[in-house]
């Protein structure tokens, strides 16, 4: 398909369109009635950490996160399979090279919890290990 | 549930439990510091005993925790060598040789581990792999040194099971090895007593720092069938004592360095070489099962210079 060379019409006619799709998505319909009613308010969003293993460190070692909020640790291994392991938050997982593991988890109370890698990957697995602060 | 003891309680228990035949309520540790074999041995050479020797880690190298790395295994035989009385047999609670990437470099450990250990000829050597043997190459290695990853054998009226909880690195014992040893106990007399060694602890002792087995519930639910259960271990490189229901869990000294006691740092690691006092926090213990004097059942020795 021949594409449509753009002119300052063509432009704002987009730019119009764009704004009236986005203003039909987040206000209420003209049916009145409100989407807050009828599905609830919006999820919170999560908060999203990226942790990395490698042998023999985790990268970052110290996750902050807030009492209460959805949490998604992403794991990922640049090398060989590691575990990560939080046994005061109840969290436990393998983490395979080459792909993500993703560990949810909402922190109920606020403290330095530990965690430590739970698969034998060498000299230095016991030097393998971090904490997760969980503040108020 | 699961209750740590102290030498109070040991005293209290051992005291109750003089003459009882291996209770394993009652299997305490002797309520006293470690000392060297004189002496002792001759108050076992009437009676069978065994002895547990850990975590020796032969190929380490860190100066900072223990610049003789390269002695002290070969000490700790040579102290076993002088004792007085033949032991029914020497069990090795894993960690028998250090971690390293390299499998040819394993195997030489390995090897000389067991040249080392060869002048211990003529007494019965068991095995038992710890994480450091067998958990990169899930016991390929240790298997062709020294043989099958678990089994169980009796000696002197007592069942005696090594287990594995280590060649998988999850630290796990897995579907398999637990309807082994589920159907090994079930044919085991409903009197006689069990006594199980392993690496790493069977209970949750302290998660944190990993010490614990995966599905170590699952183990102690298939001993909690047993009457009369006592466990060996080894991997936290020091004297535990800990009682889970009716069964009493002991973990050994190590024969490379001592560890801190479960969670009394922020940090497990090493603890650093003392010049003034080498073997502090080393050494191996005696078992007598059946020994009259309670106190004589679990003894701390020395690895001895």
């Amino acid at each position: 398909m021949k594409a449509l060379k753009p002119t300052p019409w063509r432009r704002a006619a987009l730019a119009l369109a764009a704004a009236f799709a986005l203003s039909g998505c987040l206000t209420p319909s003209s049916g009145g009635h409100d989407d807050d009613d009828e599905y609830g308010p919006p999820p919170p969003a999560e908060h999203v950490v990226h942790v990395t293993a490698h042998r023999f460190a985790y990268e970052p070692a110290e996750i902050r996160v807030k009492r209460g909020e959805a949490v998604v640790l992403v794991l990922s291994s640049l090398d060989v399979p590691h575990g990560f392991e939080a046994p005061r938050l109840s969290l436990s997982a393998t983490i395979r090279p080459g792909a993500e593991t993703r560990l949810p988890f909402t922190p109920r109370e606020a403290g330095r919890f530990p965690f430590h890698c739970s698969v034998f990957c060498g000299d230095g697995h016991e030097d393998m290990a971090g904490v997760i602060d969980v503040d108020e | 549930m699961q209750e740590m003891i102290d030498r109070r309680r040991l005293l209290q228990l051992l005291g109750i439990g003089a003459g009882v035949v291996f209770t394993s309520r009652l299997a305490g540790a002797a309520p006293r510091p470690a000392r060297l074999l004189d002496g002792d041995a001759a108050r076992a050479t009437d009676e069978f005993f065994f002895l547990q020797l850990s975590d020796s880690h032969w190929g380490f190298k860190g100066p900072a925790v223990n610049p003789e790395a390269d002695r002290t295994l070969k000490q700790a035989v040579a102290t076993v060598q002088k004792l007085g009385a033949k032991p029914g047999f020497v069990v090795f609670t894993g960690d028998l040789t250090h971690t390293t990437d390299d499998p040819d470099e394993r195997r030489k450990r390995m090897g000389e581990f067991k040249e080392i250990v060869r002048a211990l000829d003529g007494t019965e050597l068991v095995y038992l792999p710890g994480e450091h043997d067998a958990s990169l190459d899930r016991g390929k290695a240790y298997v062709e040194h020294f043989g099958p990853l678990y089994r169980s054998f009796e000696r002197d009226r007592i069942h005696f099971v090594a287990l594995d909880n280590v060649s998988d690195p999850g630290a796990l014992v897995g579907e398999k090895q637990l309807a082994w040893l589920e159907d090994d106990l079930s044919r085991v007399d409903a009197e006689m007593p069990v006594v199980v060694f392993a690496h790493r602890p069977l209970f949750d002792l302290y998660p944190d720092w990993d010490w614990a087995t995966r599905d170590g519930k699952k183990v102690v639910d298939v001993l909690s069938a047993k009457k009369n259960v006592t466990v060996f271990y080894g991997h936290i490189h020091q004297e535990n004592h800990t009682m889970t229901g009716a069964i009493a869990h002991h973990s050994a000294k190590s024969l490379i360095f001592p560890l801190p006691a479960p969670g009394s740092v922020p940090k497990k690691a090493p603890i650093p070489w003392d010049a003034a006092a080498p073997d502090k926090g080393l050494g191996f213990r005696r078992v007598t099962p059946r020994a009259a004097d309670a106190a004589q059942r679990v003894v701390e020795l020395e690895v001895g210079r």
